[in-house]
């Protein structure tokens, strides 16, 4: 036993002393990359490696963090410019790697210059430069607090309502004065009406619905802050009656590359680790194996929580909407790029409905279906442009069938 | 003077003295819900042991725990595709062109497809395909939750690997001891199943295949056999027919196949100049006697004699026969096939090879170029001769493997036990079948087979067309298809799917691209005419005068428009679907006639509710008896002669509703048959639509006219315009309004239109409408009580012989003698051959509807584009709206119908679920509805327009029940463009609408029925 310890002792001394020759025989030869060299580097390289390669992780190809001291700085040029060309001269390590990544050949980048690709591997070694991790802790401090203003009237509100109710109680257990306790119940019928009647009407309105999602998914983080079209992921809100809550392929686009939340995303709740969990969830629900890069075939669908609910009775078509009348989806959906958690923006209610159609002029720009019927509404109201209501949008059969 | 005619859909209208009409006049709701069908009976209130005060605290508690629930509202989850299939996007319907080939009905068609599920089937027109009642209904049958869901052996569920290879190892066995084995099946018309199976036999030594039809047409092939050398059945153009006589051929129903009624209407056009002249002969009222210009009433022996006394007439010649009540109507037909030559046929669906080859001697004496020869049909194969061979090997024990196809013997034969004795002696028995039915259960191994929505085939209907079926979902149960299984158990590793494409790209496309047929649904084939050998009448004749058997009562047993040979009896669609001449829906029953009736003491008494009830009878044929027979009593039934259909009496995979009628085929001995009746008394409940929804003495309803009159005469004459006084003066009534009308220019303004002289009142739009609108069905007893929920019917309304004019000139011609008796026959109930109208009825969109000025909460309303608009959301259920509708279309949502164990059709199981249109709101209960004239189809096809930024097409806009309808009868459109088809039809001479004179202004026309009164 204690010869092994011994062993591994002395082992683990010569590697540490190799280490450290190679690493001051590396930062000897290949020169301490500038900031600017980096700066430089990291444009080009999100503009044309990163789709592929990340710094740290494996993706289509292999992670190239500090690769330019593993490599050669001659080969990983003439690699990078043309890789099919150093395989076919034989190359042995070229062969290796192209094996590795399952066969995949890169793509030919011979317009780089050398200095280019210098700066790109300048970039490489040094890496993104390590913000403060701070965010779980900041993501907890920002807590909405409600300021004096908004403050002050719900207070005043609760005030008078007790010292009505107060008064009333008064009136009704001290005072004699019929006129009063007459007075009193026409009040008290009064406030039952209204508080009544506005409690049954918001029955089965659901603005500011904001359910519990089985994946934590920032349309801020998407929308907003990487600004990818609404219709990149709806894409059925263009043809179809239904905007389609996009099949998880669709997320695998690009989630295939992105396993974590980048360094600069600004995160305002729950933090970059929370949230790169959720990136194993769309995994997990496509079956991606992450480590090995391919699909084990074990799906398993994500049960999202519907937020915009019509009832059955109702039809809306997305497609009108969107492609005919070309109505922005934030119209109807609030600032979605400003959404961390998506919630119900519009009351939805049948008088909201109503309330646009009645307005809005309709959208005949280049559209050969309203060039005879328009021509002949606008004539007969006496208006240039005719509204949705105007045009039947108002009729009960429009919607309801 | 057109409404000189009297039209009845009861025999008691006739009666004047009726208080059950009366009444049913004047109430809408026949029927209200009984308090005890929500009270509970009295006993079992006195029984409970809840006391008032309990009650009243579980009424406390449990209104409390709900309005709690209430407070929070569903979580609903919204699942989407893990991977999107590219041509899936959720919410746009895909369509595949496809063929349905069940052994009964075959035609091309179109599968709507929504998110994956079929939910609609279309013809396809590009195929010249039509769709009847059961094609329609098919989409339904492949959601039947009964469906086998995996293979079985002896009863317990078994594995596919391991039933094939029990199977393979056991044929190989009986193989090699050289015994019989036998594939059964129905007609299956697929070149490449032939192929595949004659594949097996090479495997297997001693291999045969029986071709087995449930309703055989064997007499006709056999006959057709011996004169053309080709095992099929022969064609008919009917489309340039002058004359066409029928002896008891149901053509325009399921004879041969059926498929006719498209070029049957097509030579019926009166504005492209052609009419036909139409003779039917038959004892049972058929759909195509319904149809006929002239219908004469004759019971089967007597229609036996007629076709020899026809041939007689037509060729002169003189071979023994006997005189029939109908020889003059005889001598008539025979004038005018000579006078039409070559533009005239002659068919008859007398079930006898020599009355076929007589037929075909008239029609080759005429040399008839209706009779089609080249497009020869095999959509029946059936071949009786080897079913009787096969049925006495197997009882004698000499069969060693049967293995059976799309077939149910058990169920369809008349000798059924002979069947199963024989399957008892038989070493390997397999039964294939998408349902454990009758034969199934008798098999050693049962096996499921996909619906044709889920599998691959090729179908050969005529000689000109070869047309094949692909999947448009995935299989929903364990099941195989039997060509699968033949590979297999031929030691083939190949797929079925392989295996047909090579067939077809090797074998019958030729230089056609595989995928364009897929797309496409089919590919023309070029035929050949085949040639005739002579037909030895005079032989034929004597054989055939031998066999013909006549007796005080003979039975000829039909296929129902509904049911048809019974594969789908477990179908709620069709289940509800009134027959066309009874109205009557869920049964089967004896058709009499009123005289043999009073005979025998049969009576159809109506209930105060317009039910109607009627006895029993016990049938004996050939020492067989069937029992408990509901009688219905047919106006212009043959005398002697009594009507049975097949489909019904089913017991095995079918939902307890289901289990009605009796099974016609267990006393179905072959041809028409002698049989004995008895009354035995008792009370039996019928679903019959006759006196619901009466007219209400508006017989106006209707109009009709002759071709002659048509031709020559004036429409004011026969289609005259109603007038009005408007300050004393007669005003069109058009012309008169009590509101300011609007300005309907602008935009669509949608008209359907209908023609009641092509409407052959085959049912396919009222099962289309079914499927596109989610109607529900309400079952056997809401539909006796009143209150069936289609919202569109197609009433039948019989009227005496010959057309309102003649009839007038008839009554009052001077010749004294037979004046007195026309009258008679022309008023009295006992008519003994009314003539039949269909007319298809649905809301007719009135502009001024008198529906919309009662609703108190405006639920109903009327839309800018013509269609009269229901907000279910909106109405309270007061029914004023249906109160005041003249034309009882409004249909009042009595039970919640779905998701309810009371109503346990497709709409309470999840497998029947999935046919629902989802464009379309289920209704829930307590509210109105009636037909929205497809407004989300007009709606979609606006949006579609819009979307691509481009006008409306011509004749874009459909119905559902406008792209179902064979004939062309109903179409469809918008007035307010110039080159819409409805647009012409609306001004036709012919057309009218319906009680004009109310000034409803109705959007739905229709056009005056026209009969061809011309004699030769």
């Amino acid at each position: 036993m204690k010869i092994v310890k011994l062993h591994r002792k002395l082992s683990s001394v010569l590697k540490l002393s190799l280490a450290l020759f190679f690493s001051f025989s590396l930062s000897l030869s290949a020169q301490e990359p500038s900031e600017e060299q980096a700066k430089a580097g990291k444009a080009l390289f999100n503009m044309h490696c990163a789709s592929c390669h990340k710094l740290n992780k494996k993706s289509t190809g292999p992670a190239l963090y500090k690769v330019a001291e593993r490599r050669e700085m001659d080969w990983l040029k003439a690699w990078i410019k043309n890789n099919n060309k150093l395989r076919a001269s034989g190359d042995a390590d070229a062969k290796a790697i192209y094996e590795e990544y399952g066969g995949v050949a890169m793509s030919v980048f011979e317009f780089l210059s050398d200095k280019q690709i210098e700066d790109i591997l300048a970039y490489t070694t040094v890496g993104d430069a390590k913000k403060a991790t701070g965010n779980v802790a900041a993501a907890h401090a920002v807590e909405v607090e409600s300021t004096p203003s908004e403050i002050l009237p719900k207070i005043a509100t609760i005030v008078v309502v007790l010292v009505l109710l107060s008064l009333i109680g008064w009136v009704f257990l001290k005072s004699n004065n019929g006129f009063l306790k007459i007075f009193a119940v026409i009040i008290l019928v009064f406030l039952g009406v209204y508080f009544g009647f506005t409690a049954l009407m918001s029955i089965g309105v659901d603005e500011g619905y904001q359910p519990v999602q089985p994946i934590a998914f920032s349309h801020k983080i998407h929308a907003g802050d990487n600004k990818i079209d609404c219709q990149y992921c709806h894409s059925s809100a263009k043809h179809s009656k239904t905007s389609g809550i996009p099949s998880v392929n669709v997320c695998m686009n690009c989630h295939k590359n992105i396993s974590e939340v980048a360094d600069d995303t600004k995160i305002d709740i729950k933090g970059k680790e929370y949230l790169d969990k959720e990136i194993q969830k769309v995994y997990e629900a496509a079956g991606w194996d992450a480590e090995n890069l391919k699909y084990t075939g074990e799906t398993k669908p994500i049960k999202w929580v519907r937020i915009h609910n019509l009832p059955d009775f109702a039809y809306f078509n997305h497609s009108q909407h969107v492609t005919v009348a070309g109505v922005k989806c934030q119209k109807c959906h609030g600032p979605v790029e400003e959404m961390d958690e998506m919630y119900q923006f519009s009351p939805l209610t049948m008088g909201w409905c109503i309330d646009c159609h009645k307005e809005t002029e309709v959208n005949i720009e280049g559209n050969g279906y309203y060039k005879k019927i328009h021509e002949q509404l606008s004539h007969k109201y006496g208006v240039e442009k005719v509204t949705i209501a105007q045009l039947g949008g108002k009729e009960c059969g429009k919607c309801h069938y | 003077m057109a409404s000189n005619k009297k039209y009845w859909k009861s025999v008691e209208e006739l009666n004047e003295n009726s208080s059950i009409v009366a009444s049913l006049e004047q109430n809408e709701f026949n029927e209200g819900q009984a308090p005890e069908s929500f009270l509970g009976d009295k006993e079992t209130l006195e029984a409970s042991s809840t006391t008032r005060r309990d009650f009243l605290k579980y009424v406390g508690f449990t209104t409390v725990a709900a309005s709690l629930a209430a407070c929070e509202g569903p979580v609903i989850k919204s699942i989407p595709y893990v991977v999107k299939p590219e041509e899936v996007t959720p919410g746009i319907a895909n369509y595949y062109a496809s063929t349905i080939a069940d052994g009964f009905d075959f035609a091309n068609v179109l599968v709507k497809t929504k998110e994956g599920r079929p939910v609609f089937i279309l013809p396809n027109k590009e195929a010249k395909g039509t769709t009847n009642a059961r094609v329609n209904a098919s989409v339904l049958s492949l959601y039947d939750s009964l469906r086998l869901r995996g293979p079985k052996v002896k009863g317990n569920t078994a594995s596919w690997s391991d039933v094939n290879g029990k199977i393979t190892a056991q044929l190989e066995t009986l193989s090699n001891a050289g015994e019989k084995i036998v594939i059964l099946t129905g007609t299956l018309a697929s070149p490449s199943t032939d192929a595949l199976i004659a594949d097996f036999a090479k495997k297997y030594n001693n291999v045969s295949h029986v071709v087995y039809d449930a309703i055989s047409e064997s007499a006709a092939l056999d006959a057709f056999q011996e004169v053309y050398g080709e095992r099929a059945l022969a064609n008919y153009k009917l489309e340039d027919a002058k004359t066409i006589v029928s002896i008891g051929a149901d053509f325009l129903g399921d004879w041969q196949g059926g498929g006719f009624e498209a070029a049957y209407a097509a030579g019926r056009d009166v504005k492209a100049g052609k009419f036909s002249r139409h003779i039917q002969f038959e004892g049972n009222y058929s759909l195509t006697g319904a149809n006929a210009d002239k219908r004469v009433v004759l019971k089967p022996s007597e229609q036996a004699y007629a076709l020899i006394n026809l041939y007689n007439a037509v060729t002169g010649q003189n071979l023994a026969s006997k005189k029939t009540p109908g020889d003059a109507a005889i001598k008539q037909a025979a004038a005018q096939l000579k006078k039409s030559g070559s533009k005239a046929v002659v068919i008859t669906g007398i079930q006898d090879k020599n009355a076929q080859l007589i037929a075909l001697a008239i029609n080759n004496y005429l040399n008839s170029e209706i009779l089609d020869t080249t497009n020869v049909k095999y959509v029946r194969g059936g071949n009786d001769a080897e079913v009787s061979t096969l049925i006495a090997e197997l009882k004698a024990g000499k069969v060693g493997a049967l293995i059976t196809y799309n077939t149910n013997p058990v169920y369809t034969l008349a000798k059924s036990a002979d069947f199963k004795a024989g399957l008892k002696k038989t070493k390997l028995t397999v039964g294939f079948s998408s349902k454990e039915d009758e034969t199934l259960n008798e098999m050693q191994f049962a096996l499921p087979t996909p619906s044709y929505l889920e599998a691959w085939g090729d179908v050969k209907m005529t000689a000109s067309q070869y047309s094949l079926t692909q999947p448009t979902i995935k299989p929903l149960f364990d099941s195989k298809q039997f060509q699968d299984c033949l590979l297999a158990w031929s030691g083939q590793t190949t797929s079925y799917y392989d295996y047909l494409s090579a067939y077809a790209k090797s074998d019958v496309l030729g230089d056609k691209s595989w995928n364009t047929t897929l797309h496409d649904g089919f590919a023309p084939l070029s035929a050949t005419v085949l040639s005739a050998s002579d037909i030895d009448v005079t032989a034929a004749a004597s054989a055939f005068k031998s066999g013909i058997k006549s007796g005080a009562f003979e039975l000829t047993l039909y296929s129902s428009v509904a049911m048809g040979d019974g594969q789908q009896a477990n179908n709620p669609w069709l289940q509800e679907l009134p027959d066309p001449l009874t109205r009557a829906s869920w049964d089967n029953y004896l058709l009499m006639s009123k005289a043999d009736a009073d005979e025998l003491g049969f009576s159809n008494p109506i209930k105060d509710n317009g039910a109607i009830n009627g006895q029993y009878a016990t049938l004996t044929v050939n020492g067989v008896k069937l029992e408990n027979v509901p009688v219905l009593i047919q106006p212009g039934q043959a005398k002697g002669s009594l009507g049975l259909s097949y489909g019904y009496g089913k017991t095995k995979a079918l939902k307890e509703e289901m289990l009605v009628g009796v099974n016609a085929y267990s006393i179905a001995f072959g041809g028409s048959q002698v049989v004995s009746v008895e009354n035995t008394g008792g009370d039996h409940l019928f679903a019959c639509e006759q006196l619901q929804h009466t007219i209400a003495g508006r017989h106006d309803i209707l109009r009709e006219t002759s071709l002659e009159q048509y031709q020559h005469g004036h429409a004011e004459e026969w289609n005259p315009r109603p007038e009005v006084s408007l300050k004393h003066q007669e005003t069109d009534v058009n012309k008169v309004d009590l509101w300011e009308d609007h300005d309907r220019s602008i935009g669509h303004h949608f008209n359907l239109s209908i023609d009641l002289t092509s409407c052959t009142g085959c049912g396919s739009c009222v099962i289309a409408c079914h499927a596109e609108n989610n109607v529900p069905v309400v079952g056997k007893h809401e539909v006796r009580v009143g209150r069936d929920m289609h919202w569109l019917r197609i009433d039948r309304y019989y009227t005496s012989e010959g057309d309102a004019i003649t009839d007038n000139k008839k009554t009052n011609s001077a010749s004294s003698e037979d004046s007195a008796e026309l009258y008679q026959k022309l008023e009295t109930p006992e008519a003994i051959n009314p003539q039949v109208a269909f007319q298809p009825l649905m809301c007719q969109h009135c502009n001024h509807a008198p529906c919309e000025t009662v609703c108190p909460v405006a639920a109903t309303s009327h839309g800018r584009q013509g269609q009269n608009q229901m907000a279910y959301n909106r109405c309270v259920g007061t029914r004023y709206c249906a109160n005041n509708c003249p034309y009882r279309v409004r249909r009042f949502n009595w039970f919640k119908y779905n998701s309810n164990d009371e109503f346990d059709f497709h709409m309470n199981d999840d497998f029947g679920k999935m046919v629902l249109n989802p464009d379309v709101v289920v209704r829930s209960r307590g509210v109105m509805e009636k037909c929205s004239m497809c407004i989300q189809m007009t709606q979609a096809t606006i949006l579609n327009a819009k979307n691509e930024g481009r006008a409306i097409d011509v004749n874009e806009f459909t119905t559902a029940c406008s792209s179902a309808c064979a004939t062309g009868s109903i179409k469809f459109g918008d007035i307010n463009s110039p080159e819409d088809e409805v647009t012409e039809l609306r001004k036709d001479k012919r057309a009218y609408r319906l009680l004009e004179f109310i000034g409803t202004d109705n959007n739905v026309v229709y056009q005056t029925k026209i009969r061809n009164t011309n004699e030769a």
